[in-house]
């Protein structure tokens, strides 16, 4: 069957429910699935931000130090660890009054990608593209 | 015939959302289709054995019990699941543990995926 893409649009803010975080723990685990595939079948997702799933994804999150859990910040930084394609919508971005400067970006860790700020109809592309579209 | 892959991530208790993702499945592994559930999210709190239907309430596993004996795959993530303080050896008999990849590798085979948000 060999490569199916997904897009994983998340569109609800990640302190507004679990399944936004839900959405990139989901996408991060297209790293180990191939033990469950055959060989040569793989799935590529792409994760995109759109509309108010654009809000808290700001770097200097201090979750683990105030709740002990885990911060969005750190999930975006292990996405792009784990060479995932991270779409962020622009317009949306814009919408907030949220500088594009101020998301995370994964150097510290090693990380070769880098979070993708690009217009809607990047994200429109990798909807069409996908096999699949997932909405969280 | 095809296949179904539905993701389920709302909790059973509180909305209809769980009720008619389970009836969408009997609907259709009764047609003839292969289908496959996950569950993510509130979602896993309804695989834990013992339920008592009260009528106020939605229930998941007399459903649950039914759709696996119709040959639908049942998977609850593990994680979600033990976070809520359910362990295996209490879960519904049948219903499979495992992590996220499996909900990916269902899709990969899928014809279809329904992706059925929660809270």
């Amino acid at each position: 069957m060999g490569d199916v893409k997904l897009a994983f649009i998340v569109q609800k803010p990640q302190y507004k429910g679990e399944t936004s975080r839900l959405a990139i723990t989901h996408a991060i685990s297209y790293q180990t699935v191939e033990i469950l595939l055959e060989d040569g079948d793989t799935v590529t997702p792409k994760l995109c931000f759109i509309g108010e799933g654009v809000l808290g994804l700001q770097g200097k999150q201090n979750a683990m130090e105030l709740y002990g859990i885990t911060s969005t910040e750190s999930h975006m930084k292990n996405s792009l660890l784990v060479d995932l394609d991270v779409l962020i919508c622009k317009e949306d971005l814009a919408k907030y009054g949220i500088s594009e400067s101020e998301m995370p970006d994964a150097e510290d860790m090693g990380a070769d990608k880098k979070i993708q700020i690009v217009p809607f109809a990047e994200i429109q592309k990798a909807m069409e593209e996908a096999k699949h579209v997932l909405f969280f | 015939m095809g296949m179904l892959t539905i993701g389920c991530f709302p909790g059973l208790v509180g909305n209809m959302t769980y009720d008619f993702a389970l009836k969408l499945a009997d609907a259709a592994v009764t047609k003839g289709h292969k289908v496959n559930i996950w569950f993510s999210g509130n979602a896993t709190g309804s695989i834990k054995a013992h339920q008592k239907h009260l009528k106020d309430y939605s229930t998941g596993e007399k459903h649950l019990k039914a759709l696996i004996e119709k040959g639908v795959e049942i998977c609850t993530c593990e994680a979600c699941t033990v976070a809520r303080g359910i362990m295996k050896t209490e879960g519904i008999e049948g219903v499979q543990w495992n992590a996220m990849h499996w909900y990916l590798a269902k899709i990969h085979a899928s014809d279809r995926v329904l992706q059925i948000g929660g809270e």
